[in-house]
C-alpha cells in the first residue's frame, strides 16, 4: 500500500466516525468534551455554527452519527454514545447566548435574497447570509417559521418553546419574513428582482393509497403528514378510539403516538415490511410500543370495508418477506385468510413526496423524468444559476440534519454567485491539527476509557404524557448523567500521528495497544495487508494508516477500525513517533475565504 | 499517565484450544520506562503462553531484583509470580520445581540479577538442568540506578555518560553451555517474530532452557557506541536461522530446503523445525555451538537464534528419580507408607 497521506483533511476526518457521518459534519468529540466541562454554552455554539439548531435537534434528529460512533464496534453489548441527547444537554443547560450570535451588519451589501419556504434548509441559508450582509427575504404558507419542524413534528417530542427560540435566532438577525402566504409562481418571485432564489419547500404531499372502498370512507382515512400538521395548528383536537396507522416510518410512529394522546383507545400501526426492515428509527418504534401501541408487520392492506356507508375496518393480506441473492426484498403472500382489523379512523402514512406545482417550466430550471428539478448535489445550484434548491425540495424527502447541511453548501454558492465568483470552486474546510501533549505523559484530553454502559434518558410518567399531546416525553439528562454519558466518548477526533523518521522499532506501541490496532510488518497489498496485522483488519469500510517504509524495510500500519484513541502507544513511545492531535474539522462556511 | 490498561480488546482476538484471548495473559500495565525492550520480551511471553494454549494457572513466574526482575507484573497476570532476592530467582525455582513439577517455571532476570549478583546461582541452576525457562534481559547496564555498565556489556560498548567499557564480557550463552545448559538461545526484544517460536520452544524443552535477550535500554544505553541499542543489534545480528514451533495438533505446514531444515520432536510431542542459515553450525552439538559463538564475538556479530540444544536431555527430575506428584498431593499414607513398608526396606538393605 501507498503511505497514507494525512495532509489530506479527508483522512482523518473520515477516522472521525460521528462527525464524518453527520451530513453536516457537526464536530462531535469537540462539543462533548466541552459538556463534560461543564462548558454547555460553548458546547452549544458549536452546534449552533454547525447544525444552527441543537435544541431540537438533540431531540428530534435522525442520528447518523451514532450508529456510526466507534463505541459500538468495540463489543457486542456496547452501544454507541448518547449523541443526540448530550446535544439536548448542552441546549438545555446553556446560558443566554444572545451575545455570542453574530453581528448583523447595518450596512447591506445590496443583494437581495429570497427564500421560499420556512424550513430549517431555509432558516440555514438565512443564518449564514444575514451576516454578511445579503437583505434576505422568507415566504412561507405556515403562521411561523420552521417548516416540517413545526407541523410535522409533535410538542410531546419538540416542545414549540425551543422550536421558536432557534427559530427566532434567525429570524431576529433582521430577516424580513411574511408568513401565511402561499408561494403560487416562482415567476412573480423572479419578477421582483432579487439576486438569488432558495426554494426550500420540502416535500410536502403525503402519498395515500388507493384502496377499494376509499371513496366512502374518505371522511375517516387521513394522509399522516396533513393529519398531523392538523393538530400541529389545533385544527384537529380528537380522534375516534380505534385508529389504524398504515406506515413503517417515523409519520407513522409520529401519527400514533399523536392519536393516542387525542383519544385513540385501541391504536395500530400496520406495515407491510418486517418489523426489522420498517424505516422508522428503532427508538421511534421503541418510544410507540413503550406507549402500547401494538405493530403488526407483514400485513399488506388490501381494503377498507365500509358497511352501512360507515367504516368499519381493514382487511390485511399476510406476506412473508423472502430475499433473493442479490439481498433484494419481496414480499410473497402466505396464503392465509384476509386478516380484518376494526378501525373509526385510518391514517395512511407511507411515505410523502415532492410537488413544485408553483414552479413555471419556462424559466430555465430542467426537470428530469421524476418531476425533480434537476440540482447539482455540491452546490445545490439548479440549471437556471440564479435558482438553488435545498433540504428535501433538492433530492426527495431526507431529515433535519440532511436540510442544514444542504442550507450551508446552498448559501456558500449563493454568496459565490452573487459576487461573481465560480459555484465549483468551493472554499477549503476548515482543518487544525494540534498536539495535546502536556507534558511527558500527561494529555489535555481525559484520556481514560469508562466503561459505563450507554445511560437511559429518563422519561416523563406515561400516564402523565398520554393525557396531554403537549407534555414532552423525553426528559433529557442531568448534568451528572450527562457528565456520566459524555466520558463515555473515546474522543476519535484525538488522532494517533505517526511520524517515522522519530521511530526506533522499539515495538512498545504494539505491546500496549489494547485493542491490537498496530502491526510494524512488511509492506504489501491491502487485502493481504488486511489479513496478516497483529489483528484483522476486517472492517473494510475503516482505512488503514500506512507509514512510509522504516529502517528495517517494514512499514508501520494502523487499523482504524477500533483504536479507543486512548493514546497509550504516545505514552509508551520513547521517541514521540506518535503523537496524539487533535483534529478539528469546520465545514466551509459561507463568506470564507 | 495511564494507570489502567483500558478494558476494551480487539473484538476479534484469535481464541486458544482453552478458549482464551491473548488478553487473558496479559498483566498490569507497564511501569517501565516508555519504549523499554523487557516491554517487548513481556508482550512476547505473552504471545508463546496464549499460542502454546497453557493454562495461566499452570504457570509460576519467579525473578530476582531489577527492571528485568520487576517485569513479571506486566504479564501473565493469572499466574502464580514470585519476586525473590536480588540474584536468588534460581534457588527459588529449584525449591518450587522439586515442590511441583506439574507447573511451567518462568524465571526472569536481568543481566545483573544473573551475571553479577546471582552468577553463582546461574551457574549451579545451568548445571542442574533444572526443567525451567531463563529468560534474561539484557541490556547491558543497570538502568535501574542510572545505567551503569553492567557485567555483560562488551568491551568499548559506549554508555550514554560517554565512557567506553574497559571490562571483558561475560557472555550468558557460552556460560551456560559451558556450565551444562541443555537449551541454550539468544534473541532480542525487537525481534518477536524470532523470539516467540524460541519460547515456546524453550517451554517445551525439558531442562534448563536459556534465553538470553539483547533487550535495549531506551534510558541508558540506547546510544551511539553502544553495543546493546536497538540500532546496532540490528544492524549487528546474525540468526543461526530460523525456528519454527509445531504444536503437537498441528500439521506441518511449511516447506523447508531439504539438508538445511531440522525437525526436533520435543518431550511434550510437539516438534520444532530448525531452518539454518550458518552451514558450520549443529545446534545439536555442544562444541559446535561454542565454535560458533566464539567466532561471531570475534567478528564483533552477534549470534541470534538457536544456539544449542540437547535433544536427549535430563532433568533434574529424571536424574533425582524425584516424587512424579507434587508434593502438596501426597496424603499421609504416601508419606508414612507404615511399619511393613519399612520393615520392607529395612530388609532390603541387610
Amino acid at each position: 500500500m501507498k503511505p497514507t497521506d494525512i495532509k489530506d483533511p479527508e483522512y482523518f476526518h473520515k477516522v472521525v466516525d460521528c462527525q464524518h457521518a453527520c451530513p453536516a459534519h457537526t464536530p462531535v468529540p469537540e462539543y462533548i468534551r466541552l459538556i463534560a466541562a461543564e462548558r454547555y454554552t460553548d458546547a452549544y455554539m458549536i452546534n449552533w455554527q454547525s447544525n444552527v439548531f441543537p435544541g431540537i435537534l438533540g431531540r428530534t434528529c435522525d442520528r447518523p452519527c451514532e450508529p456510526a460512533c466507534r463505541r459500538g464496534r468495540l463489543d457486542a453489548d456496547e452501544e454507541p454514545v448518547a449523541i443526540c441527547r448530550l446535544k439536548r444537554v448542552a441546549a438545555d443547560k446553556k446560558d443566554d447566548i444572545s451575545e455570542r450570535l453574530p453581528s448583523i451588519p447595518k450596512k447591506k451589501n445590496g443583494k437581495r435574497i429570497a427564500l421560499v419556504g420556512a424550513g430549517p434548509a431555509s432558516l440555514t441559508v438565512a443564518r449564514d447570509l444575514a451576516p454578511l450582509g445579503y437583505i434576505i427575504d422568507i415566504y412561507d404558507n405556515q403562521f411561523a417559521g420552521g417548516g416540517m419542524m413545526r407541523s410535522q413534528i409533535p410538542s410531546f417530542r419538540l416542545p414549540i418553546d425551543v422550536l421558536d427560540e432557534e427559530v427566532n435566532y434567525i429570524l431576529d438577525m433582521g430577516i424580513n419574513a411574511t408568513f401565511d402566504i402561499e408561494v403560487d409562481s416562482l415567476r412573480e418571485v423572479l419578477d421582483k428582482g432579487y439576486d438569488a432564489v432558495f426554494i426550500g419547500t420540502g416535500a410536502p404531499r403525503g402519498k395515500g393509497l388507493n384502496l377499494p372502498g376509499l371513496e366512502d370512507a374518505a371522511g375517516h382515512v387521513h394522509l399522516g403528514i396533513d393529519w398531523l400538521s392538523s393538530v400541529a395548528f389545533e385544527h384537529t383536537e380528537k380522534i375516534e378510539p380505534r385508529v389504524l396507522v398504515l406506515g413503517g416510518g417515523n409519520t407513522a410512529m409520529d401519527c400514533c403516538r399523536t392519536s393516542k394522546r387525542l383519544g385513540g383507545d385501541d391504536v395500530r400501526v400496520v406495515v407491510r415490511s418486517p418489523f426489522e426492515d420498517m424505516k422508522a428509527s428503532p427508538w421511534e418504534k421503541e418510544d410507540a410500543m413503550h406507549e402500547g401501541i401494538p405493530i403488526y408487520n407483514n400485513h399488506v392492506p388490501k381494503e377498507l370495508v365500509v358497511e352501512d356507508g360507515k367504516l368499519k375496518g381493514m382487511h390485511f393480506e399476510k406476506v412473508e418477506a423472502q430475499y433473493d441473492e442479490s439481498g433484494k426484498r419481496s414480499l410473497v403472500p402466505t396464503d392465509e385468510p384476509l386478516v380484518f382489523m376494526e378501525a373509526d379512523t385510518v391514517l395512511m402514512a407511507i411515505g410523502q413526496e415532492n410537488s413544485f406545482p408553483w414552479i413555471e417550466r419556462d424559466l430555465g430550471i430542467e426537470f428530469d423524468k421524476w418531476d425533480m428539478p434537476v440540482v447539482n448535489d455540491q452546490t445545490f445550484q439548479s440549471t437556471n444559476q440564479k435558482i438553488f434548491f435545498g433540504g428535501d425540495a433538492a433530492f426527495g424527502p431526507e431529515n433535519v440534519i440532511t436540510a442544514v447541511a444542504h442550507g450551508h453548501q446552498a448559501a456558500v454558492s449563493i454568496d459565490l454567485y452573487c459576487r461573481g465568483e465560480s459555484v465549483a470552486d468551493r472554499p477549503a474546510p476548515g482543518v487544525t491539527l494540534a498536539s495535546q501533549k502536556m507534558g511527558v505523559h500527561e494529555w489535555s484530553y481525559d484520556n481514560s476509557v469508562e466503561i459505563d454502559k450507554r445511560y437511559v434518558v429518563p422519561l416523563a410518567p406515561l400516564k402523565e404524557t398520554l393525557a396531554d399531546r403537549k407534555i414532552e416525553v423525553e426528559l433529557g439528562f442531568d448534568a451528572t448523567t450527562g457528565y456520566k454519558e459524555a466520558e463515555r466518548c473515546l474522543n476519535c477526533d484525538i488522532q494517533t500521528v505517526f511520524e517515522e523518521v522519530r521511530c526506533i522499532e522499539c515495538d512498545a506501541c504494539v505491546d500496549i495497544c489494547p485493542t491490537d490496532c498496530i502491526s510494524f510488518i512488511a509492506n504489501q497489498e491491502e487485502e493481504h495487508l488486511r489479513v496478516a496485522l497483529t489483528a484483522p483488519a476486517s472492517n473494510l469500510a475503516q482505512d488503514l494508516y500506512v507509514s512510509e517504509e522504516l529502517p528495517t524495510k517494514r512499514v508501520m500500519v494502523k487499523d482504524e477500525n477500533v483504536c479507543l484513541h486512548c493514546g497509550l502507544c504516545a505514552e509508551r513511545c520513547p521517541t514521540s513517533a506518535w503523537d496524539m492531535q487533535k483534529f478539528l474539522y469546520n465545514v466551509s462556511k459561507a463568506g470564507q475565504l | 499517565m495511564s494507570y489502567q490498561i483500558p478494558k476494551f480488546r480487539h473484538p476479534q482476538l484469535p481464541v486458544n484450544d482453552l478458549g482464551y484471548t491473548k488478553a487473558d495473559y496479559e498483566g498490569s500495565i507497564s511501569t517501565l520506562c516508555a519504549g523499554c525492550g523487557h516491554d517487548s520480551i513481556a508482550g512476547s511471553i505473552v504471545k508463546a503462553c496464549h499460542e502454546l494454549s497453557i493454562e495461566p494457572h499452570k504457570i509460576a513466574k519467579l525473578s530476582g531484583i531489577g527492571c528485568s526482575s520487576k517485569s513479571p507484573t506486566y504479564f501473565l497476570g493469572k499466574s502464580h509470580g514470585f519476586n525473590s532476592v536480588h540474584g536468588r530467582m534460581p534457588s527459588v525455582v529449584t525449591g518450587a520445581a522439586m515442590a511441583n513439577r506439574n507447573l511451567t517455571y518462568l524465571g526472569v532476570s536481568g543481566d545483573g540479577d544473573t551475571a553479577s549478583i546471582g552468577m553463582g546461582q546461574f551457574a549451579h541452576v545451568a548445571r542442574r538442568n533444572l526443567n525451567m525457562v531463563y529468560i534474561v534481559m539484557n541490556n547491558g547496564c543497570y538502568g535501574l540506578t542510572k545505567g551503569q555498565d553492567s557485567a555483560t556489556a562488551d568491551e568499548g560498548s559506549v554508555s550514554k555518560k560517554g565512557d567506553a567499557n574497559i571490562y571483558s564480557a561475560i557472555d550468558l550463552c557460552a556460560t551456560a553451555l559451558q556450565m551444562g545448559a541443555t537449551f541454550v538461545a539468544r534473541g532480542f526484544s525487537g525481534d518477536k517474530e524470532q523470539l516467540v517460536p524460541l519460547i515456546k520452544a524453550a517451554v517445551s524443552h525439558r531442562g534448563f532452557a536459556l534465553i538470553d535477550v539483547v533487550s535495549p535500554c531506551v534510558t541508558f544505553n540506547n546510544n551511539p557506541g553502544s553495543t546493546k541499542s536497538y540500532e546496532f543489534v540490528r544492524d549487528h545480528a546474525e540468526a543461526t536461522g530460523t525456528v519454527d514451533f509445531v504444536p503437537m495438533r498441528k500439521e506441518i505446514t511449511t516447506d523447508y530446503m531439504p539438508g538445511f531444515s531440522h525437525e526436533v520432536t520435543m518431550h511434550d510431542g510437539s516438534s520444532i523445525h530448525l531452518y539454518k542459515m550458518d552451514e558450520n553450525l549443529d545446534p545439536f552439538d555442544r562444541t559446535s555451538a561454542l565454535i560458533s559463538m566464539e567466532k561471531h564475538r570475534a567478528s564483533g556479530d552477534i549470534l541470534t537464534g538457536l544456539i544449542y540444544m540437547d535433544k536427549d536431555s535430563r532433568d533434574l527430575h529424571d536424574v533425582m528419580e524425584t516424587s512424579r506428584r507434587p508434593l502438596n498431593t501426597l496424603a499421609e499414607e504416601d508419606l508414612c507408607p507404615g511399619n511393613q513398608m519399612l520393615k520392607n526396606i529395612n530388609a532390603s538393605l541387610r
